[in-house]
């Protein structure tokens, strides 16, 4: 394995590791937030034991996403340094505001978790407000950093030099709005839909648990509405993409000649050296109508970019074929789950559809990695679209096929090691029935510190 | 009216010394689980877990925080410090990865089996490593051996680090780590014989740091000369090891006369000027001999953009801060506790 592989295969294990972290960090807190308010307003308890065993598992994922996530900030130099040489003054502003969006989220999760019988109800459920919003904050900054990744701006390049940086230009860059809206759905909307997963198979087992029935219900809900914009905010993003990195674009679609009236290819295999997408069925007009919202548009085709320019195509147009195909089941979902509730007024319960939603909990992940392979493979070449190669950043550091095998080991542990903990925590289901076994209890008695 | 770089570097110390006084208290909590002994020995591991739950990861932020201000305002120093000082760097993050994940999966593991106590060892054997790799980067940018040419290192990737005065460092930052959690510990305990433990253990590693903090200075005459020249010439030397001395003075006197409070002021204090004499004596180097705040400093723009954020985001920070630890640290908050 030659330096820069490892080097680009350490950075991929360690996001593609760190993002189901961030992002249960992200939509966690949320759920907690909705359960516990719930909670209080109903004078329910059983919204206040979900509220707290969500609380366990966030505690364990968020420890493992605050690690992984001091590691990539080291990496960045550790494996970049011409990189961040050059980015470094552009795009460390996101980075340093990220840095307080951390220490709020920290300081007030600690409270959060910790805090059950030192604070009053009311700021217990304010401490979680607050750890919601800074965990969407980090989003947002990180997200920031990467859209000028792919389109940068705020600063002029002459003659080797970077003159006139202006780092706000540079977070304002032109993907960064649909990236971390796009970013954030994906956040609730994966999240949610493996919580559901989870409360769905014990609902399959015990079917009347009101504990799960709850559960279940504040995940869908996230989830569920989330999944239904996701393919909205998805548009809007490949409306940019157009614009601004037609190379990838190209990539994802498997386009490999500039074609006016382009269609849109679903499934399908992009030979590089045959020069054609084979095997996929194929929309006429499709394309350029999405793309571009005019059924006659011109799409240009990897073949008008140089050879040396293109990312690797099949590896981008597969995952991104992925994902909206997750995208898809999941909005199918929300779709069925919200009919139901609109027509019955309750949530439907059938083994049918708990059984789907059992299925689809991954999906939300799944799409996840996958998009963010075509965002980051898609870009390739280019570390900094258009500006550096990813070749020119690496580190002179020699045998980095070591700690690329050592962290991925390392992850490798962690992961199974989360999971059995989880596993642990909700495998001891509380029996809750009816309504009135958790209403009588005083504020007290659910844990909390006063009346 | 110093300049902005100077404001800059001040606010990354500023950051490095909260991390020192808070995160590296909780490196030393890890010691002391490991070397926990006597009567007593779960209820100091219960203290110790009690102590560091709700703050760690809080605490952790400072290290992210001054990386971020390093790589965003001196970009070329955190270039080269990553590339010359890779490995070590490595086994810290490692080091960091295993600590926080073993401590949180003990902590929400319920079950009080093999597999918690195993996780317990894991927790308290990397929070013995990690701040021996730690000081051995600190020795290592302090030493003059990492040198680069138009921006690219040309010292390697060993020679810099690989060095007695490196690891004597790494051991003085164990010892003061280890010092601080016992003396933080004192207060925290609620019952006196546990007190009792933590003050001695308090005591022992006093002097074990005065100890290793003559080794340092021993070894730097080879290992870190412009420092010690910095250390011992400088008009402001003397001045600042009598200062240091004082504290460290104090300290031990207040934990003989068990005056803990005032015990957990002079230690801190006591680090906080080691701390600060090592960033005077380094001055205005980022890296010695080739890096200094000047030459590293990233535009003027960014600098005032991220020290505006610093300004804004305090505002933020510091009544948090306040708060999470009046809730866990004020006065009968342990009290108040579930256990
Ligand atoms: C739950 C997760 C999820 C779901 C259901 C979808 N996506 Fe997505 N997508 C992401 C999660 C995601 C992501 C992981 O969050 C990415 C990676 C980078 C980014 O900003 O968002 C992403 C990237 C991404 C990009 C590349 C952006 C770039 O490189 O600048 C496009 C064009 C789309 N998405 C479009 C869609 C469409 C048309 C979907 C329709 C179903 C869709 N996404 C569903
Ligand atoms: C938002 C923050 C992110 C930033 C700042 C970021 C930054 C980077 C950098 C610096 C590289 C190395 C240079 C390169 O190969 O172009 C990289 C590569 C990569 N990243 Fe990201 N990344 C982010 C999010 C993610 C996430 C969440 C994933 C999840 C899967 C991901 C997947 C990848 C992959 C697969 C590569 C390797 C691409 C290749 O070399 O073929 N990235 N990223
Ligand atoms: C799309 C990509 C990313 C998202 C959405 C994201 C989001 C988050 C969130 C929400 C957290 C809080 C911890 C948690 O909830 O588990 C977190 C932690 C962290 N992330 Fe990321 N992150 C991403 C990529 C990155 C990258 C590329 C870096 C480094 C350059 C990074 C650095 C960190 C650090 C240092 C922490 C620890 C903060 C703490 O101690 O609380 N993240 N991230």
């Amino acid at each position: 394995m030659d330096n820069l592989l490892a080097a680009r295969s350490q950075m991929a294990m360690s996001l593609a590791f760190h993002i189901l972290f961030a992002a249960a960090g992200i939509a966690m807190p949320l759920l907690m937030v909705i359960a516990e308010w719930l909670a209080q307003r109903t004078g329910e308890h059983t919204y206040l034991l979900v509220a707290k065993r969500w609380a366990k598992g966030t505690a364990i994922l968020f420890a493992v996403g605050a690690v992984s996530g001091t590691v990539l900030s080291f990496e960045l130099g550790l494996l970049w340094p011409e990189f961040m040489k050059f980015a470094g003054p552009i795009i460390g502003m996101p980075f340093s505001l990220e840095g307080f969006a951390f220490f709020t989220e920290a300081i007030f999760l600690g409270i959060y978790l910790y805090g059950w019988n030192r604070v009053s109800p009311r700021k217990h459920l304010a401490a979680g407000v607050i750890v919601a919003l800074s965990g969407a904050a980090s989003a947002v900054f990180v997200v920031i950093a990467n859209a000028w990744m792919n389109t940068p701006t705020g600063f002029s390049f002459y003659a080797g030099k970077v003159t006139n940086v202006d780092p706000i230009a540079a977070m304002l860059n032109p993907s960064a709005l649909g990236q971390t809206v796009h970013m954030l759905l994906a956040a609730y909307a994966a999240t949610g839909f493996a919580v559901a997963g989870i409360h769905a198979y014990q609902l399959l087992r015990d079917r009347q648990n009101l504990f799960h029935r709850r559960a279940l219900a504040i995940a869908l809900a996230v989830g569920g509405v989330t999944a239904f914009l996701q393919p909205l905010s998805g548009d809007l993003l490949g409306q940019v993409l157009a614009k601004n990195q037609p190379v990838k674009l190209a990539a994802m679609e498997g386009q490999f000649k500039t074609e006016r009236g382009a269609p849109l290819r679903i499934g399908g295999w992009p030979d590089e050296t045959a020069k054609e997408t084979r095997y996929a069925l194929e929309i006429p007009y499709g394309l350029s109508l999405i793309a571009f919202h005019d059924p006659r548009a011109t799409v240009r085709g990897l073949e008008s970019f140089p050879r040396d320019e293109w990312p690797p195509v099949a590896v981008v147009h597969i995952a991104f074929q992925l994902m909206v195909a997750a995208g898809m089941a999941m909005m199918l979902i929300a779709f069925w789950a919200g009919w139901q509730t609109w027509r019955k007024n309750a949530l439907p319960d059938s083994p049918g559809f708990l059984r789907a939603v059992l299925w689809a909990s991954p999906l939300g992940f799944v799409a996840i990695e996958t998009g963010w392979t075509v965002t980051e493979v898609g870009r390739q070449p280019w570390i900094i679209q258009g500006l550096m190669r990813t070749a020119d950043a690496v580190t002179p550091m020699p045998g980095l096929v070591v700690p690329f095998a050592s962290f991925t080991v390392l992850y490798c542990l962690l992961g199974v090691a989360v999971v059995w903990l989880l596993k642990r925590q909700v495998a001891a289901s509380p029996r809750i029935y009816a309504t009135s076994e958790t209403s009588a209890l005083t504020n007290k008695e659910a844990g909390y510190a006063f009346d | 009216m110093p300049s902005i770089e100077i404001w800059l570097a001040g606010a990354m110390m500023a950051g490095l010394t909260l991390y020192v006084l808070l995160g590296g208290a909780d490196f030393g909590g890890g010691v002391w689980d490991l070397l926990a002994s006597g009567p007593r020995k779960s209820a100091q591991r219960e203290l110790i877990a009690e102590a560091i739950g709700p703050i760690w990861e809080a605490n952790h932020v400072w290290l992210i925080l001054v990386i971020v201000l390093l790589f965003t305002c001196f970009p070329s120093a955190f270039a080269a410090i990553s590339t010359a000082l890779h490995i070590p760097l490595v086994l810290v993050l490692m080091g960091i990865v295993l600590r926080g994940s073993a401590f949180t999966f003990r902590t929400y593991d319920d079950g009080a089996d093999e597999v918690q106590r195993r996780w317990g060892r894991l927790f308290s054997i990397t929070s013995l490593i990690t701040p021996v790799l730690l000081g051995v980067v600190v020795g290592a940018i302090s030493s003059g051996r990492i040198q680069s040419k138009d921006g690219v290192v040309t010292t390697g990737f060993v020679h810099s680090w690989l060095t007695p005065f490196s690891f004597a460092v790494g051991f003085f930052a164990l010892a003061l780590f280890a010092f601080l959690a016992a003396v933080y510990l004192t207060v925290e305990a609620q019952d006196d014989a546990l007190r009792e433990d933590f003050r001695r253990r308090a005591l022992v590693t006093a002097v074990l740091v005065g100890v290793l903090a003559l080794v340092v200075f021993l070894f730097s005459a080879q290992g870190a000369p412009e420092i010690r020249r910095g250390l011992s010439a400088s008009f402001w030397a003397w001045p600042l090891q009598i200062a240091t001395a004082l504290a460290a003075i104090s300290a031990i006197g207040c934990l003989w006369r068990r005056k803990f409070q005032l015990a957990r002021l002079a230690a801190a204090a006591q680090v906080a000027l080691i701390l600060w004499g090592w960033a005077a004596a380094m001055f205005p180097h980022l890296v010695v001999p080739d890096l200094t705040l000047q030459n590293a400093a990233a535009p003027e723009v960014t600098l005032r953009l991220v020290l505006l954020a610093l300004l804004a985001g305090s505002l933020l920070l510091f009544p948090s801060f306040y708060y999470l630890f009046r809730v866990f640290k004020g006065s009968g908050a342990t009290n108040a506790g579930s256990h």
